[in-house]
């Protein structure tokens, strides 16, 4: 039987995910268990928290490595927020080495603005840069809820899926294969963001990103 | 672009919707559960829940109105109202609520912040300040004075200054509350919102005496505030959220208009 695990590193409020999830007929389960997330057929990555101490705790149980495992599997996977933020390799959060299931760094706003606030918090709308299963159908005035003080600067600029503005565009959607990463709280984001979860719950974990168009390519 | 959040705040006595006018004569006017999921549906960009009930024998009904909030309404839901330690900081975080307030605690014992943002992370912990304007004095030079309790008790302490001291023991926004201004529907109190606004570089949220779509644009420009947040003006139905939201993008502010 088909399973989506919501991966517990004590990172969060991850009830609210399991809410959200159930709001669009996902039934998911939350478990710190990493021979459950084994088993997982669909994973949420979520987390609110400092990078540091999430790795620590993904170190400490085993899920970072059942996780890793997983999504080699193929299974599809949805990172939000911080647990976007620490697939990538690297945070500039306390100098912390991260997953690195995304090549790449998550690095703190920096603003030639000094009034401009830190957290980004509060709706803001995106901008889809790369046509993706998971974020089809948006509408362009559809905005999310953000809380972030650090963004994912994916190596690959292939992989970076949306962007939105805080002074400077900044990603806030990676994918890559079978992993989607999100830094808004899709789950607090109405119904804009109740639509993308049901879309990750459709999604077969298949993504091909277009070509970067090339003059005289033969397709 | 990052918007301008309209929240609406919901003062909960008892399990039920109270509004108060200068923070006595409550009233109870209805369901919360109910008016949340309205407000939800209507374009509301943030709730806060605000647990007035008297005795804390009772804290366990504000946890259930928490969770059935939290069932059905899919925006940052802000819980506050006698918290006074972690653990009740963390009650409400498992009933469903992202941001946890502190307020009169946070005063009487300022490692209350340290503690919930250590627990919690600097972005869910809100520091709420009751303010009375006053003459300035020497222990209170910005004029303004931290009030506690409901609004009862007056503390000597400088609103300016627990803003930047609550702010750095780890508060990721302030909700600028005047006690001058609560429920008279005159207007925000602009002077006092623009100073802890311009002094800080985390969110703050205007609080207190809104009556017209007009005081929410002065509060989110004259007031260079991040956020406004209503009570009466939606509660009595004398305005929709939906129509608030119109009034501010027509006035030319960046606001959520698909919902």
């Amino acid at each position: 039987m088909s399973e989506t695990v919501i991966v517990d590193y004590d990172a969060g409020n991850l009830r609210s995910v399991q809410r959200a999830c159930a709001e669009v007929g996902l039934a998911a389960v939350i478990s710190a268990d990493p021979a459950h997330l084994a088993r997982a057929e669909r994973i949420i990555f979520p987390g609110v928290g400092q990078a540091g101490s999430a790795m620590a705790t993904l170190a400490r149980t085993g899920l970072g490595e059942a996780l890793r495992r997983r999504l080699a599997d193929g299974v599809p996977v949805l990172g939000i927020c911080l647990g976007l933020q620490i697939s990538l390799s690297h945070s500039e959060e306390g100098d912390t080495p991260t997953l690195g299931l995304v090549p790449g760094e998550t690095r703190r706003f920096q603003f030639a603005d000094p009034t401009l606030k830190v957290p980004h918090m509060g709706w803001n709308s995106i901008t889809v840069t790369q046509a993706h299963p998971v974020l089809a159908d948006l509408h362009e005035d559809d905005a999310f809820y953000f809380v972030h003080s650090y963004y994912t600067a994916p190596a690959d600029p292939q992989v970076v899926l949306a962007t939105a503005i805080y002074e400077q565009p900044f990603c806030c959607a990676v994918g890559q294969n079978n992993y989607v990463g999100v830094q808004f709280h899709t789950e607090k984001s109405g119904r804009a963001g109740l639509a993308l979860l049901a879309r990750f719950a459709a999604w077969d974990g298949r993504f091909r990103p277009l070509a970067p168009a090339q003059e005289g390519s033969a397709c | 672009m990052l918007t301008k959040r309209l929240i609406a705040c919901l003062d909960v006595r008892n399990g039920q919707l109270a509004k108060s006018v200068k923070f006595v004569d409550t009233k109870d006017i209805g369901d919360p559960v109910a008016k949340a999921r309205e407000y939800y549906e209507d374009g509301l960009d943030e709730l806060v829940f605000y647990d007035i009930t008297a005795s804390s024998d009772e804290r366990r009904i504000m946890l259930d109105v928490v969770e059935a909030v939290a069932a059905q309404v899919f925006i940052p839901l802000s819980v506050g109202g006698g918290v006074r330690t972690v653990a009740d900081a963390t009650d409400l975080r498992l009933a469903g609520a992202e941001k946890i307030n502190v307020n009169s605690a946070a005063v009487q014992r300022p490692a209350l912040i340290d503690e919930c943002a250590h627990a919690l992370g600097n972005q869910n912990v809100v520091l709420s300040m009751d303010i009375l304007r006053v003459a300035p004095t020497a222990e209170v030079p910005s004029g303004y004075e931290i009030v506690i309790n409901g609004g009862r008790l007056r503390t000597g302490r400088d609103a300016l200054a627990w803003a930047l001291e609550g702010v750095q023991r780890g508060a990721g926004e302030l909700v600028v509350n005047s006690i001058d201004a609560d429920g008279t529907r005159d207007g925000y109190e602009l002077t006092l919102t623009r100073l802890l606004s311009e002094a800080v570089r985390v969110p703050v949220i205007a609080s207190g005496g809104a009556g017209t779509p007009q005081h929410l644009v002065d509060a989110l420009t004259e007031g260079a505030a991040d956020a406004v947040l209503v009570a009466s003006m939606v509660h009595f139905g004398d305005y929709r959220c939906s129509e608030l939201k119109q009034a501010l993008a027509d006035a030319g502010l960046p606001m959520r208009m698909r919902w």
